[in-house]
């Protein structure tokens, strides 16, 4: 009866709403920046305005396309993008200042390559259900690009984890594009397989367990994800592919068994995990005491601690406090340069729009009309989640460190490209969404409506 | 599949609700015990680049600056400068990243801007959008007194001598010089120049003479005779003898319940010392060990402490700097078996002119001379006289605080009286000014290694009937002179105790 409803209602296209949204954002980022040069240097940085004009270029021509090619889609996502991203610039050229490096100018180039691949996806996926064709070709590349950090000369191991590969002057990590080509692939195999795999099994305690014989595909995942952790020593992505296929199988089986299934089999593997591998039981060591070892091992997270706790409710400011002390305060640990210079209120605030962020995915995915487009709307919003919970907990010491990205804040060009891909993707989905039915309301004179035979009753 | 969408929802809001609280904890609840963490090099850096306040010292036209911060042009953007490096440097004390000593450290808080009592200033400061400034330290050293006591000490012991000289104003306490020799450069230490400042520091702290410690409160030696004003103390607050009175005296003593030549009390050669009973006054003029060494034993070791304690020994008392050596009158001996118990007669015997294991540090023993010139009521010494904001307004003054009644007035006056005859008639002779009174005591304190010279100590007040001043100095080297009685440590009270009745 609630899809009834939804499908009557006609969504309006709100552009203008969105480009409101956006100048806010707009504010927000270039605001942050001449902050920060006013914080570290007393005076508004002197290229504030090719800057920002950069800034509004890119983020206005992403809206131009919205505009054109995605009328009906979600207007919230750019704008909260375009903010989170533009925080994320002022704050690395903030550490740019302190460590006199320049890797703020490299990211506004990755955002802008990351805004030139938003854009194409839009134009030229103009129906996301084609990418249901490239369910297999999709996971064999996403298999291929995990495998690649694996190989020698371009593989590359970076404390501890080795998950980049360096082609040339490019360093790139291929897990951040995986994440995306695997949630296609689950959407494309779920959708098809998801009434064999929903069919219930053995019922234990009010939950039906699937069938032994159709355990195959999460078996694989599960050895991917265990092959992941034991070869490249990434725990953050281990645990995000899994997450993510168990959200996924759920959703499409609409079976919690899957659930429990899953849990025990992450559980299971986790603890041998632990049991074997030193670097597990070292990351959940600093976890639970980081001040044992605060100068060696827990060094970078007691450093981030410090920094959270040094911003306190209000933040020291832009350019005041001394967020450098983090080490890669620009990449993992962005958050802590945020807790201490923007303080709790900026941190709260910052995962609101994440927050928001995956609300819109899932909104997406509920009123989207297609089995597909609901799991990859799922998948690239659970996909978010995850990561923002598995980073942004680890950093605050609510869970284990693990290595992952924070999403448009981070600097780092895998990452920002990716994750504007998976916006693209979500717009392209909430338009299609929100788009009125060609003519279908019209089939109220349809006659099929009235096939149903009336029977009148008549006397004996 | 909405179902198990809204269910991944409330998932999704669970994770991000986790994430809110966690870090609402984190930064707003346990922040504080973050910050405080000593460990934690933010808090000691933003300290150390912060304007910090001064530290003054004397009245008027005569106040001088200690310490005080001077913009400087690297990241920390302030250098603390000692303008008077040698002198007060073991009250000052010197800042680094991450650690302060001496008044630097004890008053951390108004300096750095973040005691309470600086609320106010915060908040202007705030309102103006001024970085935080902070407050400056007001100590009750004269300066005059001060230089008198240092170049006194430093010309008396030599640049390689060691020693220590104390000034109280027996009144209410306040601490009018505190000198520590050797002495070193606070500025080399506060560099921003932090290799050479960690080369110094190491340079200093290996060095045998000990330069970074402040002996006024940190050295503890056998005061010697200079605690015999303790025993008169004692005896005449007990009612054993007045100041009138006769006392047993002798040339030998063979301590009781002893035998052999080490435990022989003698004189060293004051033959006024000799006849079996002499005036009181004689005793203490000539310092007659064997009349104290009888007088504490008559005492017992129970009455000998409680009157040294009473004074200050075994206790506390300067909160103005750490660390603080307590002085130390006997609370057991150990005997054979190694169980704790009282005194013997021949250990009391040897307290009576501060050996065995009587300890004092010079500012314990510049409060017994302030307690009896201030008619037996003991003050607590200090050392800060206001905290003030950063623009000098007050915004607090010490109040002179009374510790305890350390003797009655009579007892106060009568010991007086002998360290009058003393100085007039006596072994403290060097100490007397023309036209007053003084009252002194010398001692010579025997370091129980033989062929080491011993400590060299004097006590002093003035004028006597109304003392200003009291006066401590301990020589505990001086390397090519004799050092005995009065002849060197007399002079220097002299000098600080004229710095302060000439002001």
């Amino acid at each position: 009866m609630a899809n009834a409803s939804l499908l009557q209602f006609v969504h309006r296209r709100r552009r203008g709403a969105e480009l409101f949204l956006l100048i806010l954002a707009l504010v927000v980022g270039i605001g942050a920046y001449a902050s920060v040069g006013l914080g570290v240097d007393g005076e508004v940085p002197t290229n504030i305005v090719g800057y920002g004009g950069w800034l509004a270029a890119l983020v206005v021509a992403a809206h131009v396309v919205v505009r054109l090619v995605a009328p009906y889609a979600d207007p919230v996502l750019l704008p909260v993008v375009a903010a989170l991203n533009g925080i994320g610039l002022a704050v690395i050229h903030r550490l740019d200042l302190a460590e006199d490096t320049g890797n703020a100018d490299q990211q506004l180039i990755w955002m802008t390559l990351g805004v030139a691949l938003f854009v194409a996806t839009l134009v030229f996926l103009r129906d996301h259900r084609l990418l249901a064709r490239f369910t297999y070709t999709s996971g064999l590349a996403a298999i291929g690009l995990l495998i690649l950090p694996m190989l020698p000369v371009i593989g590359n191991e970076v404390n501890g984890a080795r998950i980049w590969i360096h082609v040339g002057p490019f360093n790139f990590q291929p897990g951040e594009v995986a994440k995306v080509l695997l949630v296609i692939t689950f959407a494309g195999y779920l959708v098809v397989h998801r009434d064999a795999l929903a069919l219930a099994g053995r019922r234990v305690l009010f939950v039906d367990f699937p069938r032994g014989r159709d355990l195959g595909p999460i078996l694989v995942m599960w050895g991917i994800s265990l092959s992941i952790l034991v070869l490249q020593k990434d725990l953050g992505s281990s645990l995000l592919f899994f997450g993510l296929f168990l959200i996924m199988l759920y959703v499409s089986t609409e079976r919690p068994g899957w659930l429990v299934v899953g849990g025990l089999l992450f559980f299971s593997g986790a603890t041998v995990a632990f049991q074997i591998f030193a670097h597990v039981q070292q990351r959940v060591d600093i976890w639970l005491d980081p001040f044992a070892d605060r100068n060696g091992d827990g060094y970078q997270l007691v450093q981030g601690l410090y920094g959270f706790a040094w911003g306190g409710l209000i933040g020291r400011g832009l350019g005041e406090g001394m967020p450098s002390r983090v080490p890669e305060a620009e990449s993992d640990f962005i958050m802590a340069a945020i807790g201490e210079e923007l303080g709790l209120t900026a941190v709260i605030a910052i995962l609101l729009l994440y927050g928001l962020i995956v609300e819109r995915a899932l909104r997406a995915a509920l009123i989207s009309r297609d089995g597909f487009g609901k799991l990859v709307a799922t998948g690239l919003g659970g996909v978010f989640a995850i990561q923002v919970f598995v980073v942004i907990g680890g950093v605050t010491r609510l869970i284990p460190l693990t290595g992952l990205t924070t999403p448009f804040l981070s600097y780092g060009g895998s990452s920002l490209v990716a994750n504007w891909v998976i916006i693209a993707l979500l717009l392209r989905i909430s338009d299609q969404a929100r788009r009125p039915l060609p003519e279908v309301v019209e089939a109220s004179e349809d006659p099929d409506l009235f096939q149903t035979q009336i029977v009148k009753a008549v006397d004996r | 599949m909405n179902r198990p969408i809204r269910a991944v929802s409330i998932f999704c809001m669970m994770l991000f609700l986790a994430l809110m609280v966690n870090v609402t904890y984190l930064q707003f609840w346990h922040a504080k015990d973050l910050n405080e963490d000593p460990h934690n090099a933010r808090v000691a850096e933003a300290a150390f680049s912060r304007q910090r306040g001064a530290i003054l010292t004397g009245e008027g036209r005569d106040q001088i600056t200690l310490a005080r911060s001077k913009d400087f042009d690297d990241q920390y953007k302030y250098l603390r400068v000692y303008p008077k490096p040698y002198m007060y440097a073991n009250v000052t004390g010197f800042l680094t990243l991450g650690s302060q000593t001496g008044i630097e450290h004890s008053q951390n808080t108004v300096l750095s801007g973040e005691d309470p009592r600086l609320f106010v200033t915060r908040l202007i400061d705030l309102a103006q959008n001024q970085s935080n400034k902070g407050g400056n330290v007001l100590l009750t050293l004269d300066p005059a007194a001060q230089e008198a006591a240092y170049d006194a000490l430093l010309s008396t012991v030599g640049p390689d001598g060691e020693g220590s000289v104390v000034a109280i104003e027996p009144k209410t306490g306040r601490i009018l010089a505190m000198v520590s020799l050797p002495s070193y450069d606070p500025n080399e230490l506060a560099t921003h120049d932090f290799g050479a400042s960690e080369q110094t520091y190491a340079r200093l702290d290996d060095d045998d003479k000990e330069p970074l410690v402040n002996r006024a409160i940190q050295t503890r030696l056998f005061p010697g005779s200079t605690f015999k004003i303790v025993t008169a103390a004692a005896a005449i607050e007990n009612g054993l003898y007045n100041a009138d009175d006769e006392v047993p005296s002798g040339a030998f003593w063979q301590t009781p319940g002893t035998s052999g030549s080490s435990n022989v009390i003698d004189n060293e050669g004051r033959t006024g010392c000799s006849p079996e009973e002499i005036p009181f006054r004689t005793a203490m003029a000539q310092s007659c060990n064997t009349a104290f060494a009888k007088m504490a034993v008559e005492l017992g070791p129970e009455k000998m402490r409680e009157q040294a304690e009473k004074f200050g020994f075994n206790s506390d008392y300067l909160s103005d700097l750490a660390p603080q050596a307590q002085s130390v009158y006997p609370k057991s001996a150990t005997d054979a078996e190694g169980d704790d118990v009282e005194l013997n007669d021949a250990q009391t015997a040897q307290t009576g002119f501060g050996q065995y294991e009587v300890q004092a540090t010079p500012l314990q023993m510049a409060m017994v001379a302030a307690a009896l010139a201030n008619r037996g009521t003991l003050m607590r010494p200090y050392l800060v006289e206001e905290v003030q904001s950063a623009e000098y307004e007050t915004l607090e003054t010490t109040d002179p605080e009374e510790l305890r009644p350390a003797v009655s007035p009579s007892t106060a006056d009568q010991v007086t009286e002998l360290m009058v005859e003393t100085v007039d008639n006596g072994t403290a002779y060097p100490a007397a000014i023309p036209g007053v009174s003084v009252a002194g005591k010398t001692g010579t304190a025997q370091r129980g290694v033989p062929g080491l010279p011993p400590y060299g100590w004097f006590v002093s007040f003035a004028p006597a009937e109304d003392a200003e001043v009291a006066v401590a100095v301990m020589i505990q080297e001086a390397p090519g002179k004799e050092i005995a009685g009065g002849q060197l440590g007399g002079p220097i009270a002299k000098a600080v105790m004229e710095a302060i009745l000439n002001d």
